[in-house]
């Protein structure tokens, strides 16, 4: 135990690494289509080896900047680097990325070696070599008993299996996954979720995942860029992305979270005071803001960081709310409070079970509580 | 439960059935969709007649609509081609018909049957009738394959146009129909002859000295078949190419295939059941083609479509004509036949 301890646990993150040259270099691309600006001056840093997830809602250009990287787009404006590489002469043939599609683009006329090998074969390899190397991608993805099979007499997760070991034959120095997911259930994604992590790790492959699913995101990617029509809002590595969000749309995006509009009354060292209108009790935050005192900010707090009480929490004079639960959604392990407040706006709260239900004594139109700890309110300046 | 046994017992008994009820259930082996119309439609005495007849015969909906192209076929296609082939067994007569029948009554006691082979063996010994059907498989072949390379350009190309353009093409390519088949094989003669639109275009801009003669050899023909059955190619390629998934040649691309490389290897290959079917569209009508050669066509032209005609018509020898479509048709049935066969076996060797 005590030898597991002293081993020094090193953390995966490159981007903090000063001198760290980036694998992919996005430079102000800019992409126009007729008037439409899809994606708009966005510059964006991808590191080797790294897991990274282009999120967002549909059409916020996500995919137009992964067909970007592969070569199908070319930038309106600004230059795409890979690996030391200007690629905006390079066309997709040439590029030394793969790409995982959406609909898994598999060949419906090829059985599934076939479709694995198309790509060795256009390398010229020898034979032998090809039928290795197939052979070690069937193995990878668990489809050996399927190997001579069209891809019509495939389910849709043995589909995705066949296009993610065909991408991965040819030993990209990057993938991208265009939604590679999008089709499967709830339990095989989830399962496939940590199956890619694991391939990645494995092959050490630079992975560009892109995806509207934020739980997806969350799972696999070391960082994540949230897009927003056409503009990256933050990137940040997943925790960071929930915990701190640096404007309220990224906020709202990912995960659900209450927000409340205020001005900065007191700014400390270590803290600060904040106004909000939808009560007389200010609040606090554990780390000190970058605003002048009266300036408009929003309070943002995730529900899962407050507490749903009929007594007033003792000794708390700020981050207290009085309201009338509205609505209780029991989910089995937690149950989600909906709180109206005096002035009709509604707090969503959410609590773990941690007593059997018999004990509830929380129920509809009871006059409640809703604190929280100074550390859990986020202050966003937009 | 009892309704159902006292259907069973009726069949049995096979009595027709009036009372109500028992009709009622009746009616569920029809595959109806109870609505107004329907129901009244149901309810009206002869459907009920018919429904029941039908049912005792063991026909249901699902037979019953199976039977219809059988026995389209076997009215429209089976009957006449057995009349064909009896005829072509058959001795030459002036007569109406100009035919003996196949079956005689001697002295009112016997049925004698004159099989006649001499229709065929005078196509097999006749070198004019087998130069005709070889010559028309070359014709046949050569302008099946000029077609497909005239068509899949322009398939190809509406395939890969923008959405809002592929019907106004689509419309374009069908347009020709709207006029009579014979009057634009009429027009090509004027193109085409000597002093024709093509030949004082070429000499104008220089291109040749002395008119080209084309009109009455089997170029013309090639031009001809061509320009008359380019829509039966197009039609089946621009759908199969219309359906094929753009994201598959960019696939190609990524995996490192250059886009001509990728035509050869992904497009084409996935056009082939509209390759497949668009030959077939050309070809067989253009083996027993007649109009074409004969209007477009020299002296030399043999053709056995133009030779029956000219049996059936100028030579009024029925038996002759007939023991001649036989043949053709067994020349394009045996091959396909055997194709569609060959054709299953690879898939099934897919599976």
């Amino acid at each position: 135990m005590i030898e597991a301890n002293s081993q020094e646990h090193t953390v995966f993150a490159p981007w903090n690494e000063a001198d760290k040259e980036p694998f992919v270099r996005i430079e102000n691309v800019t992409k126009k289509f007729g008037n439409f600006v899809a994606i708009d001056n966005i510059s964006l840093n991808i590191f080797e080896r790294e897991f990274y997830a282009l999120l967002g809602p549909s059409g916020c250009g996500k995919t137009t900047l992964l067909r970007m990287l592969a070569g199908f787009e070319i930038p309106t404006s600004g230059r795409i680097i890979i690996d030391g590489e200007d690629m905006s002469k390079v066309p997709p043939h040439k590029r030394p990325v793969n790409m995982m599609f959406q609909s898994y683009a598999l060949f419906p006329h090829m059985t599934v070696e076939q479709n694995i090998a198309f790509g060795l074969k256009q390398d010229h390899l020898p034979k032998a070599e090809i039928a290795d190397q197939v052979e070690r991608m069937i193995n990878l993805v668990k489809l050996n008993a399927f190997a001579k099979r069209k891809p019509e007499q495939l389910s849709g997760g043995q589909r995705q299996r066949v296009a993610l070991a065909r991408s991965l034959a040819k030993n990209p120095k990057m993938l991208l996954l265009d939604e590679p997911l999008g089709a499967l259930d709830k339990k095989l994604r989830e399962e496939t979720q940590f199956e890619l992590m694991n391939i990645q790790e494995k092959l050490g492959i630079t992975f560009v995942i892109v995806t509207h699913d934020q739980e997806e995101a969350m799972t696999v990617s070391s960082r994540i860029a949230v897009m927003d029509s056409g503009t990256v809002a933050q990137v940040a590595p997943p925790a960071e992305i929930y915990e701190f969000p640096n404007s309220r749309k990224v906020a709202d995006f990912i995960g659900d979270v209450n927000i409340f509009e205020g001005r900065v009354a007191d700014v400390q060292a270590d803290s600060a005071q904040i106004l909000i209108n939808a009560s007389d009790v200010p609040v606090r935050t554990g780390r000190s803001v970058e605003a002048a005192l009266g300036e408009t900010v929003w309070v943002a707090v995730r529900p899962e960081k407050m507490i749903v009480s009929l007594n007033p929490p003792k000794n708390m004079t700020e981050n207290v709310l009085k309201g009338e639960v509205w609505d209780i959604g029991y989910l089995g392990k937690l149950s989600v409070y909906h709180v109206r407040l005096q002035d009709k706006r509604m707090v969503t709260v959410a609590m773990t079970n941690r007593y059997r239900e018999t004990e509830h004594t929380i129920t509809w139109e009871d006059s409640v509580y809703v604190s929280w700890a100074p550390n859990a309110s986020v202050v966003l300046m937009s | 439960m009892g309704a159902e046994r006292l259907c069973r017992v009726d069949e049995l008994s096979g009595v027709a059935m009036t009372s109500p009820d028992p009709m009622k259930k009746k009616h569920k082996g029809l595959p109806l969709v109870s609505g107004g119309l329907v129901s009244m439609i149901c309810e009206c005495p002869p459907y009920r007649w018919a429904a029941s007849r039908c049912y005792r015969w063991g026909l249901q909906g699902r037979s019953l609509t199976v039977m219809v192209p059988y026995l389209w076929l076997v009215l429209l296609f089976l009957a006449p081609f057995l009349i064909v082939v009896k005829i072509s067994f058959s001795e030459i007569r002036i007569a109406i018909p100009p035919y003996a029948p196949l079956f005689e009554m001697i002295d009112g006691l016997y049925v004698q049957l004159n099989l006649h082979m001499a229709n065929y063996q005078r196509l097999f010994h006749d070198d004019l009738y087998m130069h005709a059907y070889l010559s028309s498989l070359r014709i046949a072949v050569v302008s099946t394959v000029l077609t497909l390379l005239v068509g899949y350009p322009i398939a190809y190309g509406m395939a890969r146009a923008p959405k809002s353009w592929r019907l106004p093409l689509l419309m374009l390519v069908i347009l020709p129909f709207w006029t009579s088949f014979l009057i634009r094989v009429y027009a090509w003669i004027g193109i085409l002859k000597t002093e024709g639109f093509l030949n004082m275009f070429l000499l104008w801009t220089g291109v040749i000295d002395e008119p080209l003669v084309i009109l009455h050899t089997n170029i013309a023909v090639y031009i001809g078949i061509v320009y008359s059955y380019l829509p039966f190619m197009i039609l089946p390629l621009y759908s199969s190419l219309e359906k094929m998934d753009h994201s598959l040649l960019e696939a190609a691309a990524d995996l490192g295939c250059p886009p001509h490389k990728a035509f050869w290897k992904v497009t084409f290959p996935l056009s082939r059941p509209g390759i497949i079917a668009g030959c077939f569209l050309v070809f067989i009508p253009a083996v027993g083609e007649f109009v074409i050669p004969d209007l477009l066509g020299g002296s030399s032209t043999l053709m056995i479509g133009k030779t029956l005609w000219s049996e059936f018509f100028n030579n009024r020898d029925w038996p002759l004509a007939s023991a001649a479509a036989v043949i053709l048709l067994l020349l394009l049935v045996v091959p396909i036949v055997w194709f569609q066969r060959f054709q299953s076996n690879r898939s099934q060797l897919g599976e």
